[in-house]
């Protein structure tokens, strides 16, 4: 894989003010995305998971400025996309398409299939006007779709098949990276499987980029090349995807994998099972923002924030924000 | 909750101020001089400026205005043009009648549509929930001066079991009251009935099913408290359309209200009166409304209280 | 098996009547659940498996009606019951709990007034004492500081919260049969963690039986005791928990364990099952799966094959196990891969 930054995020920050008082001014804000920093390279998946709250779709969404980040810095194929006027930012969006949880929420139910591919070819101009119809078929069956559902509209179509069309669609205007945001979520397993199957093959096909937006760590495991792990609107840890499985550091990546149900009743694993909800994120805690729910928190984790690092005993690349991990290492 | 209302009652002050502004420009955008006006067509030049300095009629306008602003809250609107009594004097009478009519209405509206809505949506599309909703269609469509004229028309003149005019005995109440009710009655039972079909189908009544409620339980203790938090904002607004509706009434049943006050004193350009009146009016239907928010809110506990 | 077993469920058929066409939800659904244990009923959407939840306590929304077969709970047939007599049944003997912990509590009331309704009805506590269990149960399922949350509203609390509050009034007067109607589904997974363990212990302290719908076979693997895999208003196939995992034996089973992304081992490529879900309103005359299945012969589009109990104890519908079968004799329905991709 070439090592090529496609995307540089910087220091994100987004906060949401929260009206209140009697004269309904800002009275606090929600860090939905606090101080967040990644590059994406060309060609590889990345993956950002948590729970919900985390502030994973909010990154996707700034990305993409369908909301106007607070601060900080994103760097897509080197340009400033944050200084980008909103006009031009429009035609950046050619670079830049995405896939939602609800593909039947984003398709316009009154267009036919056809129109919807060929009218996203139309706004960034991609393709000529007298080759769409015929680039809009092979699309259809570059997903797996047959070339005479054209014509239809999207109620005709399962979901899976919609999340097809929301595929085809994202891929009509030639993009660099797709977000997908919970893109195969509310899909049945057997069309899930179908839908990440394709998604992986596109990558290949096409050279696509992914940021992979996801709850379901099973999901991100199979798709992705390296994953991101987010709290409370913080990262808490990166890694390649076999380091984060295998020699997860962060006590919060330990919980969340141990979490999750495994499909064989003859595993039988030690299960950390963490206390109490994730804390609003308008008053987040102070220092490490986990410290709340950690079983391993002391005192420097209730007052200072915990950077981003990478010890000996971690692949190159990995890294974690906690003050203890060698500890916890030295005791397992 | 406190500072709600303290933030509500904050937000009128514009709201009025507003209002004050459109009803002060109704004496200014009309034609003609007020002053000529009171003196009648062939008076002499001296009285016409006498009434003019009087009136306070040459000052410049944003002062004519801060006057005027002054007077009302301390509800001195003036004298009337054409008697020349106190505003007040003339006005509360009427308004306590209107006030009545549209009270009265507005009771009367939201107990019918109250029980034809929840019986409509407890046994949707039976022949009851059908036969209800038509007779609310025709209740809307209806003209209400037509209706009021059609019930003097049946129960006065024909059956002789009401009478046909006037305002005061319980008699005199009844068919006023339908007239101006019978809208609202409508509108309320179909928001009512689309409120409690969305209700029922929510998870919380399957919930309470669950429970092993019974039904009866199940309708008026969980879905019919959740279902009319979306009415009281309905009755709310159809309070506005009520004092509109009372005009008509009023003359229709020759009661002698605010309604026809209005129209009596447009007619004869008495702008202090009309002004006065339509002020009322207003400010009625922005505490009705705020009343009815308030209300809201305390019904619905998911709305945060700050 | 010489167990008792608490419910018994026979030939099941619901289905949604709308005007003149009958869309069969529900369609001969058969299985037996042994006293205090757990069987899962798993199966994608549009499979039945919320419909024969919602069917046990007749709580179906209005087209939907119980078209046939029995369900027996402790010897009594509930589809023989008056409306007086299952409501007394709901809550009391038998309690379920939904998927949306978000929305299946009443916003206006509070948590202790709900709580309290279902202790008044089956129990006559008064306000008091209901308040005092309605205590007792918060604290039983894991709620902090009880006292102040019975006065809290819904909105107040979060969604795991909430879960456990629906959990708490379940088990109000102690049931004997909990229905888990994807409890976990709207819920963080380490939020699922809590509620699927706090399940289990009550289970175990209270000797409660559990039937646990859902759709994901992690949640089955460690909850359950025996599994039916529905499929098209039907069950599939019916095995203990460890034998369907290791020994799958309805292709349909074969195709969903393997369409699952693992997130404990690595698999390059998934192998999906081919096509879509069918729509209740449209099913294959044939097998239900015939569409999707890749060792469909003429027999299986053609019919139906019947739940046939195995040499193991297992329960599969499938013409494959049968003497009628008419395709490779040596065909092993777990190695679907192979014979998917030369297809």
């Amino acid at each position: 894989m070439s090592q090529k930054e496609l995307l540089k995020v910087n220091n994100l920050k987004q906060h949401f003010p929260i009206k209140g008082g009697i004269l309904g001014r800002t009275v606090n804000h929600v860090k939905a995305v606090d101080d967040v920093t990644f590059d994406i390279y060309e060609g590889e998946t990345l993956s950002v998971v948590g729970e919900s709250g985390c502030g994973k779709s909010t990154t996707g969404r700034a990305i993409l400025r369908l909301d106007e980040p607070t601060d900080g810095s994103i760097e897509f194929d080197g340009v400033d996309l944050l200084s980008l006027s909103r006009r031009d930012m429009r035609k950046k969006r050619k670079d830049l398409q995405v896939i939602f949880q609800d593909p039947y929420a984003s398709l316009n139910p009154r267009q036919t299939v056809g129109k919807i591919l060929t009218e996203a070819m139309a706004i960034q101009n991609a393709v000529p006007k007298e080759k769409r119809r015929e680039r809009a078929i092979e699309l259809l069956e570059t997903v797996g779709l047959n070339a005479d559902q054209i014509d239809r509209y999207p109620h005709e179509f399962s979901g899976g098949q919609r999340q097809r069309i929301g595929i085809a669609r994202a891929l009509s205007v030639d993009p660099k990276l797709i977000i997908c945001d919970e893109a195969v979520s509310a899909l049945d397993v057997s069309v899930q499987a179908q839908v990440l199957n394709l998604l992986k093959k596109l990558q290949r096909e096409f050279n696509l980029t992914f940021l992979f937006i996801a709850h379901d760590l099973g999901v991100v495991r199979h798709i992705s090349d390296r994953i991101i792990v987010m709290y409370l609107g913080k990262i808490v840890e990166i890694a390649d995807k076999k380091s984060l499985f295998d020699n997860p550091q962060h006590p919060y990546t330990k919980a969340l994998l141990s979490s999750i149900p495994t499909p064989d009743p003859e595993v039988k694993k030690e299960r950390i099972i963490l206390k109490g909800d994730v804390p609003s994120p308008i008053n987040p805690p102070q220092g490490c923002r986990f410290h709340t729910r950690c079983p391993f928190a002391t005192d420097i984790c209730r007052q200072e924030v915990p950077e981003l690092r990478n010890l000996d005993n971690m692949k190159e690349g990995h890294r974690a924000a906690c003050h203890h991990i060698e500890k916890i290492a030295a005791e397992h | 909750m406190f500072q709600f209302i303290v933030r509500r009652l904050i937000q009128l002050i514009p709201v009025l101020l507003g209002v004050s502004i459109i009803v002060f420009s109704l004496m200014h955008l009309t034609p003609g001089n007020p002053a000529q006006i009171i003196a009648g067509e062939n008076a002499p030049k001296e009285t016409i400026e006498q009434i003019e300095n009087r009136l306070g009629l040459n000052d410049p306008i944003p002062v004519q205005y801060f006057n005027f602003v002054k007077d009302a809250v301390m509800l001195d609107f003036g004298s009337s043009w054409r008697t020349s009594l106190p505003v007040s004097e003339e006005l509360w009478p009427k308004f306590w009648v209107t006030f009545e009519l549209a009270v009265y209405s507005t009771i009367f509206s939201v107990f019918l549509g109250l029980i034809a809505g929840i019986i409509s949506a407890v046994r949707q599309y039976s022949f009851a929930d059908v036969g209800i909703m038509l007779v609310a269609l025709f209740g809307l469509s209806m003209p209400n001066f037509w209706f009021g004229l059609m019930l003097m028309q049946w129960f006065s003149i024909k059956l002789g079991w009401l009478p046909p005019t006037g305002w005061g005995s319980p008699e005199q109440v009844i068919l006023p009251v339908i007239t101006l009710g019978t809208m609202g009655a409508a509108v309320v039972a179909r928001m009512t009935r689309s409120s409690m079909l969305d209700v029922i189908s929510q998870d919380y009544i399957r919930t309470a099913r669950a429970k092993g409620l019974k039904e009866r339980v199940v309708i008026y203790r969980h879905a019919l408290k959740n279902a009319l938090i979306p009415v009281v904002t309905v009755i709310g607004l159809q309070f506005g359309s009520l004092l509109a509706g009372a005009v008509l009434t009023e003359s229709v049943f020759a009661i002698n209200g605010m309604g026809k006050l209005i129209i009596d004193r447009i007619l004869a350009r008495d702008f202090p009166v009309v002004q006065a009146a339509v002020l009322v009016i207003a400010v009625v239907f922005v505490f009705v409304n705020l009343i009815v928010d308030i209300s809201y809110k305390f019904l619905n506990k998911r709305i945060n209280m700050d | 098996m010489s167990q008792e077993t608490i419910l018994d469920i026979k030939d099941l058929r619901t289905s949604f009547l709308v005007e003149d066409f009958e869309v069969k939800a529900v369609d001969g659904v058969s299985f037996k659940l042994p006293k205090g244990k757990t069987i899962g009923i798993v199966g994608e959407s549009g499979s039945g498996k919320s419909i024969t939840a919602m069917s046990i306590l007749q709580l179906l929304d209005k087209p939907g009606k119980i078209m046939g077969g029995e369900i027996n709970f402790k010897g009594k047939d509930l589809t023989k019951l008056s409306e007086k007599e299952i409501q007394n049944i709901r809550g009391n003997e038998i309690s379920m709990i939904f998927q949306e912990p978000m929305t299946s509590l009443n916003p206006v009331y509070t948590i202790g007034q709900q709580i309290r309704e279902t202790l008044k009805v089956h129990q006559g506590l008064n306000k008091q004492n209901g308040t005092k269990k309605a205590i007792e149960l918060l604290s039983l399922v894991g709620i902090p500081s009880p006292e102040q949350r019975v006065k809290q509203y819904p909105h107040e609390l979060s969604g795991g919260m909430r879960q456990r509050v629906m959990i708490a009034m379940a088990l109000a007067c102690n049931p004997e049969l909990l229905i888990a109607d994807e409890p976990t589904t709207a819920l963080d997974v380490t939020i699922q963690a809590q509620i699927l363990e706090l399940i289990k212990d009550l289970q175990k302290d209270l000797g409660m039986s559990v039937i646990m719908i859902t759709h994901d076979m992690g949640v089955v693997a460690e909850t359950c005791d025996y599994v039916a895999v529905m499929y098209g208003g039907k069950v599939v196939e019916y095995q203990d928990v460890k034998s369907i995992f290791k020994s799958p034996k309805h292709p349909y089973t074969v195709g969903l364990l393997n369409s699952i992304p693992r997130h404990d081992t690595d698999v390059d490529e998934l192998e999906p099952i081919k096509g879509n879900v069918p729509s209740p309103k449209d099913m294959p005359v044939g097998c239900r799966f015939a569409p999707r299945c890749p060792f469909a012969t003429e027999l299986c589009e053609k019919e139906l094959p019947s739940l046939d109990t195995q040499a193991d104890g297992s329960e599969v519908r499938c013409w494959v196990y049968t003497d009628r079968w008419d395709g490779d004799p040596e065909v092993n329905v777990r190695e679907s891969k192979r014979t998917a991709e030369s297809e």
